[in-house]
């Protein structure tokens, strides 16, 4: 049984030359593309080593232990200009970290929410919701972050002229929520007026929220649609026959089967979203791509600060693959 | 089993994705004695050369639609200098932080861009940079509104400061703040519209630069009158072309150009007169000095593989350092500015060209 094959009858085949083997022709086709890849990637190493010995300048890492010299508006993690350049690339990756992760849960809430809108029985909401999907999809994103920057969050006024809502103040210097502080639970407060409050965001890192969750939850909410459009009409008339509500069918009978093919969509419209932080800068946020360029600046390493780059988002967005390629197997129908 | 298979696609072509970005960082170094940079303006036919092109006295473009500006002008007088036409010229409008990696990976021959001088920029271990004659002695200072009562470094504890990234103002201004224990939130901006936009929108209560750029960015504000410079100056700024550290030769046209400008400034030899100046040197022997200034005699522009004439071609063109600056940022522009440290060493200031011998 070496190399010849058997059919799925059983009954022995004839000896079939090896390229046309079903197994082996596979791997030579794989083995011929990487190969070649292989050679390219070579030759363009060996190309960028030559150049950038010619130029004096080779790969280098001392640089990250040296002091960054710069300072960053917000940070989680303490930060000051005489820390190493490192640290200042780590307080960058946690920022961008915490607009993906927020950007991820805004943008899955609102996006499931227009998604589901779209089969209301309510015609005007419908209707609504078609404009609000086709004008979003249909701006760049990053028009949409200067529009919410600039033209919207930098023309709200300060001091107690800002708009107020129950625990909620938007003011031109941030956003300020209510949450629990040293003194228990804080609302919002004024003094001399700046406000203060337990839960502060600065307004580029609302800006930037607002826009990327916005963005993204129309591409999220059209997976949604696609996903319920899925499930067949006759789990609807079901529902309805059995005299289930609109809400109750959409959550115990429709969302539930609709997930097989929302799941897999969702992946890369969260890749999207963890790319499109790196447009931040734009609007005055210092996320991962912002410090690495002011570190590129000041070091000259252009192509090690690059690779960082290129090694984080690549982490990032495996990451989330990993993470929604898990909660894809947990969603399929178990086939017993 | 199905991450492993994400994995045999995906990183070859990050690889691949990653070692062409690369490869296209750095396609363009090499050189040795010779100039291999001249080799290839010459035979591209035309000179391109990095500006900011959005900052009024320096490289904007004006309401005719060309190029303006002091960095503009050492521009024009280069492809001056190398064809005789400064209409063989491409500009390239670059942010501060595209500036470098566009001069090293060579899409730009000369970066012409309100770019400060300094060691980590020159140095080898550092951009790799070449640095030609200063052509702008500055320095980094503060713009706040008047209304708003900021009349010192110290009035801004606590409060957000506009800065554009990747210049060294960022690093001077954390420095400055540091020494004066003044804590302050730094909100940086990719390109100075951003960073103006900013700072008219009301974000941060100052913004910084170099003092020669903020007032020209003010003449570009709806109402100019309403802001008004710090009397601090947090730093040196000398603003100065620059070109890649691996080709020497390019480097020393480059330098010597500039130079040039400067040196007619000094002699006196303006856009007006460069030809009758010419004729008379060649009617002159006894001038040596202005006969090999003006490539009359000696071979100058041989020993820079420029024209023999390239002073003539350059000033003719541009006029002297003394008009361009006149003409750009001097009282003859709106950005009024005094000529101060950029007066001629023998008129006070620290322009200073070495002997063309």
């Amino acid at each position: 049984m070496a190399v010849a094959s058997t059919d799925p009858g059983g009954k022995p085949a004839e000896p079939m030359p090896w390229w046309h083997n079903r197994r082996a022709l596979p791997w030579l086709v794989q083995g011929v593309v990487g190969l070649v890849l292989l050679l390219l990637i070579a030759f363009l190493l060996g190309n960028l080593v030559r150049n950038l010995t010619a130029a004096g300048l080779l790969l280098t890492w001392r640089w990250l232990g040296q002091p960054a010299g710069f300072d960053v508006s917000e940070s989680l993690l303490p930060f000051s200009p005489d820390l190493p350049y490192w640290r200042a690339l780590l307080v960058g990756l946690v920022n961008t970290l915490r607009a993906v992760i927020a950007g991820l849960i805004g943008s899955t809430l609102l996006g499931t929410l227009v998604g589901m809108a779209s089969f209301s029985s309510n015609a005007l909401l419908r209707r609504l919701v078609r404009i609000y999907v086709e004008i979003n999809r249909n701006i760049p994103l990053l028009l949409q972050l200067v529009f919410w920057y600039f033209v919207v969050f930098l023309s709200l006024p300060n001091g107690s002229a800002a708009p107020q809502l129950p625990g909620v103040v938007l003011a031109k210097s941030g956003l300020y929520l209510a949450g629990f502080g040293s003194a228990g639970w804080e609302l919002p407060s004024l003094t001399n007026g700046v406000w203060h409050a337990p839960l502060q965001l600065s307004v580029e890192f609302a800006a930037l929220l607002t826009g990327l969750i916005v963005h993204v939850s129309v591409f999220i909410a059209e997976v949604v649609r696609g996903g319920i459009s899925s499930v067949p009409r006759g789990q609807w008339e079901a529902a309805s026959s059995l005299g289930l509500h609109w809400w109750t069918t959409m959550r115990r009978i429709v969302l539930p089967q609709a997930l097989r093919v929302i799941v897999p969509g969702l992946n890369s419209q969260y890749i999207n979203l963890a790319k499109g932080t790196s447009l931040a800068i734009a609007v005055g946020y210092t996320d991962l791509y912002s410090v690495a360029e002011t570190t590129l600046n000041q070091t000259g390493r252009a192509i090690e600060v690059y690779l960082i780059l290129l090694t984080a988002y690549l982490a990032i967005d495996l990451g989330i693959s990993a993470l929604m390629n898990g909660l894809n197997h947990s969603v399929q129908v178990k086939e017993r | 089993m199905r991450m492993f298979q994400r994995w045999q696609t995906t990183l070859p072509i990050a690889c691949a994705t990653s070692a062409l970005l690369l490869a296209g960082c750095a396609s363009e170094g090499g050189g040795g004695v010779q100039s291999q940079k001249l080799a290839t303006i010459t035979t591209r036919g035309k000179l391109v050369c990095g500006v900011d092109g959005k900052l009024p006295g320096f490289s904007f473009v004006g309401p005719d639609g060309t190029y303006r500006g002091l960095d503009v002008d050492v521009c024009r007088a280069l492809a001056a200098a190398l064809f005789g036409d400064p209409g063989k010229l491409e500009y390239r409008d670059l942010n501060s932080s595209e500036r470098f990696v566009a001069l090293s990976s060579g899409e730009v021959d000369v970066l012409s861009r309100n770019t400060t001088n300094t060691l980590s920029r020159d140095a080898a271990g550092g951009n790799g940079l070449s640095f030609g004659p200063t052509v702008f002695y500055d320095g980094q200072g503060v713009m706040a509104p008047i209304s708003s009562g900021i009349r010192s470094l110290k009035d801004l504890a606590g409060k957000p400061i506009c800065v554009e990234t990747g210049t060294t103002t960022e690093l001077n201004l954390a420095d400055r703040m540091r020494e004066l224990d003044v804590p302050y939130t730094p909100l940086k901006f990719q390109t100075g519209d951003q960073t103006y936009a900013a700072y008219l929108g009301g974000r941060c209560v100052a913004v910084t630069s170099d003092r020669s750029q903020l007032a020209g960015k003010r003449t570009n504000f709806p109402n100019p009158s309403e802001h008004a410079l710090l009397p601090d100056v947090l730093s040196k700024e000398p603003l100065a072309p620059a070109v890649v550290n691996a080709d020497p030769a390019w480097a020393d046209a480059v330098r010597w150009v500039t130079y040039a400008l400067m040196q007619a400034e000094e002699l006196g030899i303006t856009k007006a007169n460069v030809a009758e100046r010419v004729q008379l040197a060649k009617a002159n022997p006894n001038q040596a000095d202005l006969r090999r200034f003006l490539g009359v005699e000696g071979e100058f522009g041989k020993q820079l593989g420029l024209p023999a004439d390239f002073v003539v071609k350059a000033v003719s063109t541009t006029g002297n350092y003394g008009e361009i600056f006149e003409r750009n940022v001097g009282m003859g522009s709106p950005l009024k500015l005094e000529r101060g440290l950029n007066r001629q060493w023998n008129k006070g200031g620290l322009i200073y060209s070495p002997p063309f011998r």
